[in-house]
């Protein structure tokens, strides 16, 4: 059952990476406009050629 | 009258407008204006033309332009304005207001197609924010806003955004201590199941390990996360002001004190759990109720009314001078729709100047050269040229923020609900507390002590400190969906506790700007300049308002005239007796049923009776809501204006109740006055005038038509189409109130429920790890399921 050190260590370290990463984006600035690049993406980017709408 | 009729309703291709006036074409398609039509020759030229494949009619009407962007041009101006330059490039932050659509996002996204001088553009939707980062070397900061201009997206610049760049900055952590607390969290949850469960006797030996594993976890969440209730709880103790911090503070560390020496001694698990479970949800609640509008300020003052810059006559040459740099004894001139910076002297030209938003006067004023001109007037018609006599910050109407209403702190004002009770909620816990301790201590030190601890554990005031919270953020968002937009989560308790409700007139409940004049009757081109000539003379608005309707028309020689107040002007014009005034002064005998709401002027010429022009002031739709509200408020009209409209509102207002030719500060002293008669007051204003009474009232509404434009600094801000909603409004904020009032009663219960255990000093771990989230849930679904109910009944959503 010692394994169960283990585990935990493993489980606590890979939670603080993703802790880690959350800083990151946050400090990048990731979280500060969290709606425009939703329509962003459904920009196409020559739409002509499809004749939408 | 209009020549000849448009077969078909058409619509501008670029903003959607219907073409009424003006018919503009180009390669087929319909324009309502130029401003409209240039845009689409713009974007066509360069093969932007998806712009309108993405929505229909994505442009914003251009009628209304010609705005002169010389200003920029001023090195020192663009230096204040520019986030970032070095010698290659430039980052410049704008706000847009016409950002709106998709398609507003992918064409201001490719500014460099237009530009190629521009590296790249980005847009913030919500925030309505443009950054653009360009070549300094082969565009200006001129030329880029040109640029935007010209594809119909003007930024605004004003002279607060300058400001208010080197002010901002401080940023919150919030949300990096929520992740640590949520992260924490739920490692201890994890850590502590097996002890619930109930651990076998060969894993006993975990027991210790995760009992070390989660005082670990708890030390940032102590340490860091909960830092603010901490300081806060000592500051007010400082103070001696009692708050919900309080037992909020008491609860984490003893939470925590007794995880540590339980863990430490080996003799229990400790509440590490129950200690990070708190803590998390009441970050959340903090960060719930922190709704932030982007696109909004409420902090608005004059300085963002006013333009950043002024054109500068030296030596018959323009010059354009940042406002803070005006001095007395420059000669400034004002074009059409511009706006008059500092109190100055007429030199030069026609001016006629609309006062409306800073005064309530809903006619322009003319003045005559050697006049005096009051800052923040807006000048209509020709370019004119004044001498400042004033700096900008010791005018007439900016002399009003330093009233001490402007410098008084917010914070004392509103007085919460959760405020008043946990003042006394915190003198009980701690009774019960002491007195439990007391109770246990002659029998036994350590169970004295362990009830002690449990008591405030168990009576920490989760539930209570996020009441409000849900509540009042789910109320926010119901009224943001309802076009009236709340500065804060306060606000809505202080609009249940409004009793008394000061309205301002020209803009408030009329549309600025919005006389309708229309004349009965035939009358020939002589007739005409004769009446022109009379009404000339005078200076009543209702004459001015005739002068402006038969604008062109020449003047005749008088040779005699009298005014009779409240009556009319008789005069004696090229040989002719002209009577105009009203009703009973021009037309003698019986008189024709009145058309409610609006004015009548009647003529005759020679005694000859030959018509009547009506002069009606367009309400807001909403008008009849105010009155709906007289009954259980007492309602006041505040205005600027001149009288002549009493008998139209009386049918609102109660005629003792109506207020005509207030200045700023009358305003304001009256609020006063009502509020040192024990009264709650609201004022709904939207102009400069309106700016002391609405910073001094208990609760100010800036009523705006656009909520882009400028508005007051106010408590809130409403958009006109729902003023009619005015009423629901009140009620559905004193439901918001009773729903904290039920979410109280509910964690009141829980903590009852708990403290029962706790008081025998013999409360387990387990019971607090069930007990707190499950009144957080409880509360949490509550009121977000009780305040959707009442929004509901009161048809808001």
């Amino acid at each position: 059952m010692s394994i169960i050190y283990f585990l935990i260590g493993c489980s606590v370290l890979l939670a603080l990476i993703f802790l880690a990463a959350f800083f990151w984006a946050q400090r990048h600035g990731q979280h500060d406009d969290l709606y425009t690049p939703s329509v962003r993406i459904l920009l196409d980017e020559e739409p002509e050629s499809e004749q939408k709408k | 009258m209009k020549q000849g009729e448009i077969k078909e309703q058409t619509r501008c291709y670029h903003c959607g407008n219907d073409c009424i006036d003006e018919r503009v074409e180009l390669d087929e398609k319909v324009f309502c204006c130029n401003g409209c039509r240039e845009v689409y020759a713009v974007l066509s030229a360069t093969g932007l033309c998806n712009y309108y494949s993405f929505n229909d009619h994505p442009g914003v009407s251009r009628e209304k332009t010609g705005k002169r962007f010389d200003y920029l041009r001023e090195s020192s101006i663009v230096k204040d304005l520019v986030d970032y330059s070095d010698d290659q490039s430039t980052i410049v932050t704008f706000y847009i207001p016409n950002i709106h659509c998709s398609s507003c996002i992918w064409l201001l996204e490719q500014l460099n197609k237009l530009n190629p001088a521009i590296y790249y553009s980005r847009i913030d939707f919500l925030r309505k924010q443009i950054v653009i980062r360009f070549d300094n070397r082969q565009a200006s900061l001129y030329d880029v806003v040109v640029l935007l201009d010209h594809v119909g997206y003007e930024p605004l610049i004003s002279l607060q955004d300058v400001i208010k760049k080197q002010t901002t900055g401080r940023k919150d952590k919030l949300v990096r201590k929520i992740a640590v607390a949520g992260f924490c969290f739920g490692n201890v949850m994890l850590l502590s199941f097996p002890e619930y469960f109930g651990l076998s006797g060969q894993e006993e030996a975990f027991k210790t390990f995760f009992g070390w594993l989660n005082l670990a976890f708890c030390l940032p969440v102590v340490l860091y996360s909960a830092t603010d209730y901490f300081r806060s709880a000592w500051t007010n103790l400082k103070n001696k002001v009692l708050n919900i911090d309080l037992p909020l503070a008491l609860g984490i560390a003893v939470l925590f004190g007794r995880t540590a020496v339980e863990v430490i001694a080996h003799i229990g698990p400790g509440f590490a759990d129950t200690c990070c479970g708190l803590v998390f949800f009441l970050l959340v609640g903090k960060f719930v109720q922190r709704k932030t509008y982007y696109h909004l300020s409420f902090e608005r003052d004059y300085r963002s009314f006013f333009p950043v810059a002024v054109q500068v006559m030296e030596e018959h040459m323009e010059r354009s001078v940042p406002l803070s740099d005006i001095r007395v004894g420059q000669r400034i001139l004002i074009r059409n729709n511009e706006i008059i910076p500092a109190d100055s002297i007429l030199l030069k030209g026609d001016a006629k100047i609309d006062f409306s938003f800073v005064t309530g006067e809903s006619v322009p004023v003319s003045k005559v050269l050697g006049e005096v001109v009051y800052a923040g007037g807006r000048q209509t018609g020709e370019a004119i040229e004044l001498e400042v006599m004033k700096p900008v910050s010791q005018s007439y109407l900016t002399s009003l923020w330093n009233n001490e209403a402007f410098a008084r702190t917010q914070d004392n004002r509103m007085q919460t609900f959760s405020g008043t009770v946990s003042k006394y909620f915190t003198i009980v816990l701690l009774a019960i507390a002491f007195g439990s301790f007391f109770f246990w201590l002659p029998f036994d030190f350590h169970r004295a002590l362990s009830a002690f601890t449990a008591v405030l554990i168990i009576a920490c005031p989760c539930a209570l400190a996020l009441s409000t919270p849900f509540t009042m953020s789910a109320a926010l968002s119901i009224l943001d969906k309802n076009l009236f937009y709340l500065k804060n989560t306060d606000v809505v308790e202080q609009m249940a506790r409004i009793d008394t409700i000061v309205l301002d007139k020209t803009g408030t409940i009329t549309i600025a700007g919005g006389n309708t004049i229309a004349l009965s009757g035939n009358l020939s081109a002589y007739e005409k300049r004769l009446v022109y000539s009379a009404c000339g003379n005078s200076a009543h608005p209702l004459s001015r308002l005739i002068c402006q309707y038969l604008e062109g028309a020449r003047k005749l020689n008088t040779t005699a005239y009298f005014e009779l107040p409240g009556r009319g002007i008789t005069a004696e014009i090229d040989g002719n007796s002209v009577n105009v005034g009203n009703e009973r002064f021009v037309k003698p005998g019986p008189q024709v049923n009145k058309n409610a709401g609006s004015t009548e002027v009647h003529m005759a010429i020679n005694d000859k009776y030959l018509g009547y022009f009506s002069i009606s002031q367009r309400y807001r739709p909403g008008i009849g809501a105010v009155k709906d509200l007289s009954p259980n408020y007492n309602t006041f009209l505040l205005s600027g204006d001149h009288g002549h409209e009493r008998a139209a509102l009386s049918e609102i207002f109660d005629p003792d109740f109506m207020f005509f030719e207030k200045s700023p500060q009358d305003k304001l002293d009256f609020v006063k006055k009502l509020q040192s008669l024990g009264r709650k007051v609201m004022m709904i204003g939207d102009g400069l005038n309106d700016a002391g009474a609405l910073k001094q009232s208990d609760l100010g509404i800036a009523i705006t038509d656009d909520v882009n434009n400028f508005s007051p600094g106010s408590d809130a801000i409403l958009d006109g189409r729902s003023l009619s909603k005015l009423p629901v409004f009140f009620k559905f904020s004193r439901d918001a109130v009773r729903v904290i009032y039920s979410s109280f009663l509910i964690s009141l219960t829980y903590n009852m429920l708990g403290l029962s255990y706790a008081v025998s000093g013999r409360l387990s771990p387990l019971v607090a790890a069930i007990l707190m989230p499950l009144s957080t849930v409880t509360i949490i679904s509550f009121t977000s399921i009780a305040i959707r109910l009442a929004a509901k009944r009161r048809s808001l959503l």
